[in-house]
């Protein structure tokens, strides 16, 4: 078995002792309704209407999809439009009465069996918790067998530690979560795969695995992208999940680690996804931590709450330092995939030259890829090419970007050149 | 890393060789290196102001030409003709081509074998090492060790003997090359395939000529004296003008091994290491058409009909 490219980051986990703080609950919550990968849901609320926690406030019965909880009570404002982190959305804003009155419709669900269980966790609302927001129902409904669960516990991107502090704070959800899984999917066994960055999550889950034959936990390098989800697949199973095919085509099925422990804590309290885990740091961050936010929290108040510095940000950014996405302004909301807000006045400026073809990005893509031919072929928009380049099995991992000594936005262009490819 | 900080740490990885031409070849030799770089640096910065295009001169690029053209120069070479070398190298090879990263052969390549073919007679002028100890005001000029063979194993390895400024001292020259791997900056791949090939050739031309004695001679004469570890460390490397991936440079470093053999055992010059990586510049694309990776993952591709 090879060993996948990869870079040594520096970790910056400058949150990973930060106990989880319960943020308090802010006057206003806008909760955009494009929160998962897949199709929008559509608001069955009207201004006016008074919400309970737990409500649930959008809708789709799109494929890929996930339904819309209110976080908060308390009465509905408006349905406006706001410029998400994945694009223009619908978004419900709610002003809170601060009562948290909780909605009869929660109740923990009736599971017997698979179908059952399927259909209770898109009741939840729950979409991977780890970046990318693919609905868990849809991911949990695969038609192939799957023999191994994998659980992503890598959090390979620097500053991040929420999936840390989901495993030291709250390991018995990970564990019940897990066995949950296993027992309705009828999958035979689950690998949490960790980097060795977190000594006591790791120490932690040893213990709780201890009694559970079915669990294993295995240590895995600080290499970044250790938590991407075909590299993790090839570290711990040796497979690899082939172009044009899922996880699932390998007899394999990612889960996020907070993504499996929300589902213990669904199944047990039939409360939907209304908040979640967020790490807040960066060099304008006065007081880096960990938070426990209601989805919809307008990011200003979080950063009010880690006393930012907010006229020295030059670089807002939601999600981890290479994979997340810049925010337009400080109005973005927490979403159901945001793990992180990072806030960033010292940022890296690179002074763009030409290529020198030092073959840097090549040897850094986990994927092989060559990236400063892809950028020639995308200059040429010679589609050909990029189809021979195979730019499609680019992850936006970001290594090219980061390693490039001319500056060059490679990794960018590789989702340009994606873009001009057509489908069929 | 950044182009600039690559460019310099080549400049570092140089000095060694460039303290040494001084010793060995003294003030003169300093004086062509600094000529070599003004010049080189100069045209640079004409040319891009004149193609109205954005200064390059701080990314130090033409600053390491202008160092590796002059350490292939003979230190009786007049001025005007570095020059000339340094016109040929940035205006002609690099510059028209669109500057750094853009250029298909290394610059101070072309300008050597430009003024090799132009200047033949002072381009082959060489110096005895520490001319001034020989009396005199002529500066005394011998034959390259390469051909004569006189030149004991410490000198070969101080570089003591004739030959260009920067090319004679084994010892620094190594040590540059060895800096440059430590560093990342250079894959190893390149000159261990080019000095290796290049050594195990002649040593079995000097077998099949003689008993073993003199095939060990032979073999060191070749690897140490000449232009050899020079080009293996410092031009062969060049990103630019070499292939990408591993499996090209140790294509592309057994094929200048392979004709910088040839050219000195068989042709009529008696070096062949600029025309070797030049000649492997050229075919640089082609390697790497046929040495591109592998995606992780990747389908075959079904063929069009």
């Amino acid at each position: 078995m090879r060993k996948l490219n990869g870079i040594h980051l520096r970790h910056s986990k400058n949150t990973a002792g930060c106990k989880t703080e319960v943020m308090e609950l802010p006057n206003e919550v806008i909760i955009p309704m494009n929160m998962n990968m897949g199709a929008h849901s559509i608001p069955i609320v009207k201004p006016g209407d008074h919400v309970d926690v737990g409500q649930k406030i959008g809708d789709t019965d799109k494929f890929l999809s996930a339904p819309v909880h209110s976080s908060v009570s308390g009465t509905v404002k408006a349905i406006t439009e706001i410029r998400a982190m994945n694009g223009v959305c619908q978004a419900i804003k709610i002003e809170t009465d601060g009562q948290q009155t909780v909605s009869e419709d929660v109740a923990p669900p009736e599971i017997k069996d698979r179908e059952s269980f399927i259909k209770a966790l898109r009741e939840s609302g729950l979409t991977g918790l780890g970046g990318a927001g693919f609905p868990t129902h849809i991911k949990s409904n695969s038609k192939t067998p799957i023999d191994t669960l994998v659980i992503n516990a890598a959090e390979c991107e620097p500053h991040i530690t929420s999936d840390h502090r989901q495993m030291v704070e709250a390991p018995d959800d990970v564990i019940g979560g897990i066995k949950l899984v296993l027992k309705y999917l009828d999958i035979p066994k689950a690998v949490i795969g960790i980097e060795n960055n977190k000594p006591d999550a790791i120490a932690i889950l040893n213990e709780k695995t201890a009694s559970e034959p079915d669990i294993s936990v295995k240590v895995l390098p600080s290499v970044y992208p250790q938590g991407a989800e075909k590299v993790l697949i090839y570290n711990i199973t040796g497979r690899m999940v082939m172009e044009r095919q899922l996880p699932s085509d390998q007899g394999v099925i990612v889960m996020n680690v907070s993504t499996v422990a929300y589902i213990n804590t669904y199944i047990t309290t039939g409360m939907p996804l209304c908040e979640r885990r967020i790490t807040v740091d960066g060099d304008t961050i006065k007081k880096p931590c960990n938070l426990l936010v209601k989805i919809g929290t307008p990011v200003s108040k979080i950063l009010d709450y880690a006393e930012c510095d907010k006229d020295r940000v030059k670089k807002l950014i939601m999600g981890g330092p290479m994979m997340g996405m810049c925010a337009y302004e400080e109005d973005t909301v927490v979403g159901k995939s945001n793990n992180a807000v990072l806030a960033f006045e010292k940022i890296a400026e690179k002074v763009q030259t030409n290529c020198i073809r030092c073959g840097r990005c090549i040897s850094v893509c986990p994927m092989d890829l060559m990236p400063t031919d892809i950028e020639k072929a995308y200059q040429r928009r010679d589609i050909e090419a990029l189809k021979k380049l195979k730019v499609t099995l680019c992850m936006n991992c970001g290594c090219c970007t980061y390693a490039c000594p001319a500056g060059r936005s490679l990794a960018e262009v590789n989702q340009l050149a994606k873009g001009i490819i057509p489908r069929n | 890393m950044t182009t600039q900080k690559i460019m310099l740490c080549v400049i570092i990885s140089l000095m060694p060789a460039l303290v040494m031409s001084g010793v060995i070849f003294g003030l003169r030799a300093l004086m062509l290196i600094a000529t070599c770089i003004s010049g080189s640096i100069l045209f640079e910065g004409v040319c891009r102001i004149i193609m109205k295009r954005e200064q390059t001169i701080s990314d130090l690029s033409a600053a390491v030409t202008g160092i590796l053209l002059a350490f292939n120069l003979p230190v009786t070479l007049p001025l005007w003709m570095a020059l000339v070398g340094c016109f040929v190298a940035i205006v002609i090879v690099k510059q028209l081509f669109g500057g750094l990263g853009q250029n298909f052969a290394n610059p101070a390549i072309v300008a050597r074998i430009v003024l090799m073919v132009s200047f033949t007679a002072d381009m082959t002028k060489w110096a005895v090492p520490q001319y001034w100890h020989e009396g005199g005001s002529e500066i005394v000029t011998g034959a390259t060790p390469l051909v004569t063979k006189d030149a004991s194993w410490i000198d070969l390895l101080t570089g003591f003997t004739g030959g260009c400024l920067g090319e004679t001292c084994a010892i620094a020259l190594i040590a540059g090359g060895i800096f440059l791997i430590v560093m990342r900056i250079i894959s190893p791949v390149t000159p261990i395939a080019f000095i290796g090939t290049a050594a195990i050739l002649s040593f079995i031309w000097g077998i099949s000529n003689g008993d073993m004695s003199f095939a060990l001679e032979h073999t060191g004469y070749q690897v140490l004296s000449g232009g050899l570890l020079l080009g293996a460390f410092f031009m062969a490397t060049d990103y630019v003008t070499t292939p990408i991936t591993a499996k090209g440079k140790l294509i592309f470093g057994i094929g200048c091994g392979l004709i910088t053999f040839l050219i000195r055992q068989f042709g009529s010059y008696p070096e062949g290491v600029s025309f070797s990586i030049l000649l492997m510049n050229i075919v640089t694309p082609y390697i790497d058409r046929f040495t591109m990776k592998k995606p992780v993952g990747g389908l075959k591709e079904e063929k069009a009909k």
